[in-house]
Formats: structure tokens, sequence, C-alpha cells
């Protein structure tokens, strides 16, 4: 949501223009600060740095575990074996990131739907779908996620019907949580890449029911 | 702690607003904070729990009115400060005025990326034998510590099912207060949504929490 920056920082003694651009600057101008410190005290090499940000930029994300979702609905050993232990499984793909312990698969059925959330924080299977987007990190869907998901899923344009059990994961410990989502009808013969591009970031976190769509 | 972090169950934050086509970062300051917390937590400095709990103390307002990443810097910075790895001074002046301290796992450079790409394993061997198994019934505890859990008010008292068994973790209570990883079984505890927001809930919803062994009694 474009108002997630805006907020106001009083926090520190300097004088600024309350401006929201200027905000966004200050921010800026401490985080660098910050990091010429630690550059120079010898804590972290900036290239790292470059290399982190890239690689949740360019090479991490949704659809890794897109293609995840794709396998388990072409192949039902793979998708057997997904459920009982989705680290080790996927680790047979080959896929650029290893990913690391405790990741667990949940599959959504005709009569269960599964979402997942973080109420404490922001625990996300970032090996499998990268950085969680700004809504999952903030306060309206961390409250009510538990205690309403029908509302929060209705704010994502999903209804599910009145009698389907909603599952809903807290992710409190080091367990992660992937949702499989339903394969939709009409993809029936379709390719694993063509499965892969229908499957959105958030069928995969519970908020999404993914769409068979001319890909 | 019972923090405003903690935010399960709680009312008024209003919709859930989903940002269409939403970019991995909104400014490349996200990126740096995000990039130098991942690196500062590799080189030993700190352990991931330490890392939440330094954001949970945040005062309130602070902690509601950040955003998620400003947060990051604002706990990363005091985590620095108070391990003395930087000083006051030196955010005051934008430069270091003085030598680095020797971290455990030394600086991070690139060769050390694969550390950080792939999640570390938080569980470890244990000689204690599980107290629950699958389908037991459980309590939550009625636990109001002051330092870091990760066990939401909101389940404190009620009553659930043991569903998963996942070994022995890390005690995320302990090891935040001095790096202690103190081993406890984990478990899924399944609650209905009527036990947690009393009859007029929806009786087709089910929660669940992870779950360590110190948080829960049998019924």
């Amino acid at each position: 949501m474009a108002g997630h920056d805006r907020e106001h920082d009083h926090s520190h003694g300097h004088s600024h223009d309350h401006d929201h651009g200027s905000e966004l600057s200050e921010m800026q101008v401490r985080v660098r600060a910050l990091e010429t410190i630690l550059t120079e005290k010898g804590y972290v090499e900036p290239a790292a740095l470059d290399a982190i940000v890239e690689a949740y930029e360019t090479k991490i994300g949704p659809h890794i575990g897109a293609q995840v979702v794709a396998k388990a609905w072409s192949d039902p050993q793979f998708k057997n074996a997904l459920l009982a232990d989705a680290t080790k499984a996927i680790a047979t793909l080959g896929l650029e990131s290893r990913v690391g312990d405790h990741l667990i698969a949940v599959e959504n059925t005709p009569t269960r739907h599964n979402m997942v959330v973080c109420t404490l924080c922001s625990c996300y299977p970032w090996e499998v779908l990268g950085l969680p987007p700004v809504w999952y990190k903030a306060s309206p869907y961390r409250a009510r996620a538990v205690k309403d998901p029908r509302g929060v899923l209705s704010d994502f344009g999903v209804t599910l019907p009145n009698d389907t059990e909603i599952r809903v994961w807290d992710s409190t410990a080091e367990t992660r949580f992937l949702v499989l989502p339903m394969r939709p009808e009409g993809t029936e013969g379709w390719s694993e890449d063509d499965l892969a591009a229908i499957v959105t970031r958030d069928s995969m976190i519970g908020t999404g029911i993914p769409e068979a769509r001319n890909s | 702690m019972n923090g405003v972090h903690d935010m399960g169950g709680m009312d008024g934050f209003g919709k859930v607003e989903a940002e269409p086509d939403e970019p991995v970062f909104h400014a490349p300051w996200e990126g740096r904070i995000m990039a130098m917390n991942r690196a500062m937590g590799a080189t030993g400095a700190w352990n991931l729990d330490m890392s939440r709990f330094s954001r949970e103390v945040l005062p309130p307002h602070v902690y509601l009115g950040s955003s998620y990443y400003k947060k990051w810097y604002l706990g990363l910075a005091q985590m620095l400060l108070d391990r003395g790895l930087i000083d006051a001074d030196e955010i005051e002046a934008g430069h270091a005025l003085t030598p680095g301290k020797p971290l455990k796992r030394g600086r991070f450079e690139l060769k050390d990326m694969p550390r950080i790409l792939t999640r570390a394993p938080f569980s470890r061997p244990t000689n204690t034998e599980a107290r629950f198994k699958i389908g037991d019934n459980v309590r939550t505890r009625n636990i109001h510590p002051q330092g870091h859990t990760r066990l939401p008010r909101y389940v404190r008292g009620h009553v659930g099912t043991v569903e998963l068994i996942h070994g022995a973790h890390v005690f995320p209570d302990i090891v935040a207060v001095d790096g202690t990883e103190d081993p406890q079984w984990l478990y899924t505890v399944v609650f209905e949504g009527r036990e947690l927001w009393g009859p007029d809930a929806d009786p087709t919803v089910k929660i669940s929490i992870d779950a360590f062994e110190p948080y829960l009694e049998p019924v």
C-alpha cells in the first residue's frame, strides 16, 4: 500500500521538513550512514550487501514456489513427497536456492482451505516465495487473519463456500508453511511451465485462488 | 513481552490492502537495511530471536508508526549500540570513529552468501522424551513473560490438540536472552476458532500455532 512509508519520525534530534518525500530521503541518509560505519569498521563487505539485495530482487521469489506447485499438480508421486517432507522433496528438484529445514506444504482441498500468517512478526517461506509483500507484514493482516479469516479473504476478493473449513497456520516457530492450492479446472494437459504461470504468490499464502487463463 | 507486536485478534487496523505489482523494495534503503540485518546476523553478533526482540521492545507508538524496514533499521542500530559494535557519535558523524571490534564469525563477505540464502536448521538433538503425542489435548499456559516469547497472547489459557511433532528446536525464550539454545520439543497445536474467540465465532475456522513444550500443560 502506498502509505506504508509515510510515517513521521520524531525519535531523533534533527529538525527537518516533514514533507513525505523528504521523509524517505531522511531514511536513505540514515541507512547510508549506517552502511558506511559498518563498512569502515570492517563488519560487512559492501559487495556482499549488493549480492543479498540482488538475490532477493532478481533470483529468489514466488516463481520458485510456483514451480513446486506446478510439479505437485503434475506428478502425484512428487505431491506425496512434498506433503510428507517439503524440504526434502524440493531438494530433488535441483532448484538454484536450497530450501532450509522445516518447510511444510499444506494442501487445499474442496473441504479445507489453508492460510498462513505470522501474527508476531513476519515469518514467511523466503526460499520459495521471496520476501513477503507489505500487507503480509502489516498490522491489518497480522491482527485479523487468525480471528476473521473469511473477512480477510473477502479483502482479497476471495469467497469460499460457507462450509469449507478454514485452517489458519500462525508461523510462531521456525517451521514455514507453503500452501498447495487446488489445481483449477480447465488446465488438463497443461505443461508444468504453463501451470507455474498461473500459480500466484497469494495462492501459496492462502489469500488467493489460482485461475485457469490463457498463458 | 505483551507488546503491540503480538497482534493476533486485535481490532481496528482496517482492511488488508494489497498493492498490485508491488516492488520487492519501495526505496533503495529498504534493500540495504534488509541486507545489513542479514549480514550482521551471519557474523554471529546476535541470533534471530535477539533480532526479533530488538523490534518488539520498540516503544508502541514507534512500532505502530514505523514502516517495516524502518523498524529493521531501528532494531539493528540499537543492537549495534547495545553491544558496543558502534557508537552513538558515529551515527551522528555518519562515519566510523574507532576501529571495529572482533565478530564471532568475522566480517561478512561475498563468499559467505550461501550461509544466508539457506536457512540454518533449528532442530537439535535431545535426550528428553516428548511429553505429548499426536492427538493429545493440551492447554497453553497462562504466562506473561517480560522477555521474548513465541506464545501469542490470543491462545494463552486455551485448549487445543497436538497435530504435529517437529522434534526438539532451539527455544526462543531462552536463546534470545543469552544465546543458550535449550532445545525443547515443538508441536503444532490446533485450536477451534470458537475456543479462542467465543461461541459466536465462525465454526468452520481452526487456527494452529507451533508451540514449544514449556508453553503447554496436559489437560
